[in-house]
């Protein structure tokens, strides 16, 4: 958090915004404004990203004129852990297949956790996989691969 | 009489053993999911949306209105056993409902919330079944001019009632309006924002925008600080409120369920608007005023009642107009579009079992939840008191579940990882995610009917004033945002919130 600002929620919010703003002015300069005489795709995500920029600038110049409360530290073991065993189940699941997927997603997703013990964790997993697949293949009849393409023989 | 006959029709079409079977599970599910701490009706209904792929679009709709009620009610049962609000509207209910309950009220509390929802969502069922086809009449009168500006003042009635710094809400509601500019342009076929990626090509789904903002992003940001929850009351006693108890509650409930109703119409309404004006109206109105913040019954009774009635009537808009009125409705709308109904005014006349079905399905599910929910109270308190840290996995599954079955496809799960990646950003930054869906999804229906208006007015921007229904919304839009960013009204507003 950078000392110089007063206010770091409107400091980060402003940036994130003219970081989105700009790269939407950026990325869609090319598209038409007008078209076949009337609003081309260009026209309303050109508006919409300059009125973002503008709005971020606001932000981010409130922030070294009024106060604000401080911000909380940024989570990253939390954030890190989750983030991943999403990713990681998104990666298994056609690969290793819905239920191998789940185990690793609740047993990833629990490391996250202060509380982390292995024996629950392990009965939770278990006892969720089994309900997801009962609920969801069987009952729901989603095409969901149980077992996914390492297991096809 | 054409509204027994409508509604006699819906009737019908509900009171099949399936439909009354999804109902029935829509409310359990939405509830046993609602009293979870830190999950609103958003995240409810995002995670069970695809519990309902499957089924038939009506069936599919009531399953639906019944999680929300049933997420609704659940949340208040929350917010009033252990003083955790998991949304909006409930904070309201918690004020007074968590004091009931230490004062060894807990029981009475949740029965008049369940009257309170019951009767508030009889009336408000009445006032759609009398309103709706009217409405649906002047929605067939209104043109892509009156469509663009009632939607600008829908999106600026979210900024007005969000909470906190009225920028940055102003500014998520703009990128939400620019996210949702991504994928193919309908008009010129030409790809927006895809960076190449094909997934890209038909946009971002709603679902893994508002599953990865609220379900993910909501998870990390408790896991920051993990603290124990205590649950007041174990054993919730004494259900049944004695006759002096009904007297006290009626005239809150009354007039919470027309003030709800009719807060619930308004764009960027419904049931967290509802609930606030009402708790300031009792506050005002009742004998014992003093008494609120202490355990007082009437602050518990109408804004339960107001919520519930602003809920249901926030249908209003969606099913008339097509236009959701804030973030739930924009979950609904998508889930009827994926089951290929194109929400709006012709929904009633060419599909009038659907139509009608949805509005006495909101009934019955209210009249499902009392029944249900005050005999389970004790399957409530334990789903309450299952530890976080065993609760939460089970949310990562179910959202990363839903997101891969909506095209089969893992790209929606790592998309939705950085959603929830970008929704804990934004709670940390203060910045409120819910405006910035209700963008997301109107985003698409504006440009469209902004691209039309101007095309029938050959470009004259002058199309937006001249036609009176237009003129008048964009001015009580642009008055509504000048009187919010004064800075007298200014103060007044953040009061208002801390209250």
């Amino acid at each position: 958090m950078p000392s110089f600002s007063k206010n770091s929620h409107d400091f980060w919010t402003g940036i994130m915004f003219i970081a989105f703003g700009t790269g939407g002015i950026l990325f869609g300069r090319d598209y038409a404004m007008q078209q076949d005489g009337g609003l081309g795709p260009g026209f309303l995500p050109s508006i919409l990203a300059a009125l973002l920029v503008l709005i971020g600038l606001a932000a981010f110049i409130r922030s070294f004129v009024v106060e604000g409360p401080p911000m909380g530290k940024f989570a990253l073991k939390p954030v890190s852990i989750v983030l991943a065993s999403i990713l990681v189940f998104g990666f298994l699941m056609r690969s290793a297949g819905f239920a191998i997927a789940l185990v690793v997603l609740v047993v990833m997703g629990a490391l996250a956790s202060t509380r982390f013990r292995w024996v629950p964790t392990l009965m939770l997993a278990a006892g969720c996989t089994a309900f997801c697949v009962a609920v969801f293949v069987y009952a729901l009849g989603l095409p969901l691969p149980v077992f996914g393409s390492w297991f096809d023989f | 009489m054409e509204l027994l006959s409508n509604l006699g029709l819906g009737f019908e079409t509900v009171l099949t053993a399936s439909n009354l079977l999804y109902c029935l599970v829509g409310v359990f599910l939405g509830t046993a999911i609602g009293v979870l701490p830190g999950l609103g009706p958003i995240a409810t209904i995002a995670m069970l949306l695809p519990a309902t792929f499957t089924l038939p679009p009506i069936s599919a709709l009531i399953m639906l209105s019944g999680i929300y009620y049933g997420s609704q009610y659940g949340g208040s049962t929350t917010a009033i056993l252990v003083n955790l609000p998991g949304e909006s509207s409930s904070v309201v209910t918690a004020l007074d409902g968590y004091q009931m309950a230490r004062k060894g009220e807990a029981g009475k509390a949740l029965a008049t919330a369940a009257i309170g929802s019951f009767v508030a969502g009889t009336i408000a069922t009445f006032l759609i079944a009398i309103f709706a086809p009217p409405l649906t009449e002047l929605a067939l009168k209104f043109g892509p001019a009156e469509y663009f500006s009632l939607m600008v003042l829908g999106l600026v009635a979210s900024v007005v009632l969000a909470h906190g710094s009225l920028l940055r809400a102003l500014g998520m509601i703009v990128l939400g309006l620019l996210l949702g500019m991504v994928g193919t342009d309908v008009n010129s076929g030409i790809p927006r924002y895809t960076f190449g990626i094909p997934e890209f090509m038909d946009g971002i789904d709603f679902v893994v925008v508002a599953m990865g903002m609220f379900g993910i992003g909501e998870v990390i940001h408790n896991l920051e600080n993990e603290e124990s929850r205590s649950v007041m009351v174990r054993q919730v006693k004494g259900l049944m409120p004695t006759k002096e108890d009904l007297k006290q509650i009626a005239a809150p409930i009354l007039r919470g369920s027309f003030l709800g109703s009719a807060l619930g119409i308004l764009p960027g309404g419904g049931a967290m608007l509802s609930s606030f004006v009402s708790y300031s109206l009792e506050k005002k109105v009742s004998k014992n005023g003093a008494n609120f913040g202490k355990g007082a019954i009437e602050g518990v009774a109408g804004p339960e009642s107001a919520n519930n009635a602003g809920a249901q009537t926030s249908f209003i808009p969606m099913l008339t107009l097509g236009i959701p009125s804030n973030s739930v409705m924009a979950l609904m709308i998508g889930a009827l579009i994926i089951q290929g109904i194109q929400p709006g005014p012709a929904v009633m006349t060419e599909q009038p079992a659907l139509f009608w079905g949805i509005i006495v399905s909101m009934w019955i599910g209210n009249l499902m939840l009392v029944i249900l929910n005050l005999p389970l109270i004790g399957i409530w308190v334990r789903m309450i008191m299952v530890p976080y840290h065993f609760l939460y996995p089970m949310i990562l599954v179910f959202c990363s579940i839903g997101v891969f079955t909506l095209n089969n496809n893992e790209f929606d799960v790592y998309l939705m990882a950085l959603f929830g990646l970008f929704g804990y950003v934004c709670a940390k930054l203060e910045a409120e995610p819910a405006p910035l869906l209700l963008a997301f999804v109107l985003g698409p229906m504006i440009e469209e009917y902004l691209r039309r208006a101007l095309l029938l007015s050959r470009s004259d921007p002058m199309v937006f004033v001249e036609r009176p229904i237009s003129a008048t919304m964009l001015a009580v839009a642009i008055v509504a945002l000048t009187v919010v960013l004064l800075p007298a009204a200014r103060k007044k507003r953040e009061e208002a919130f801390v209250e």
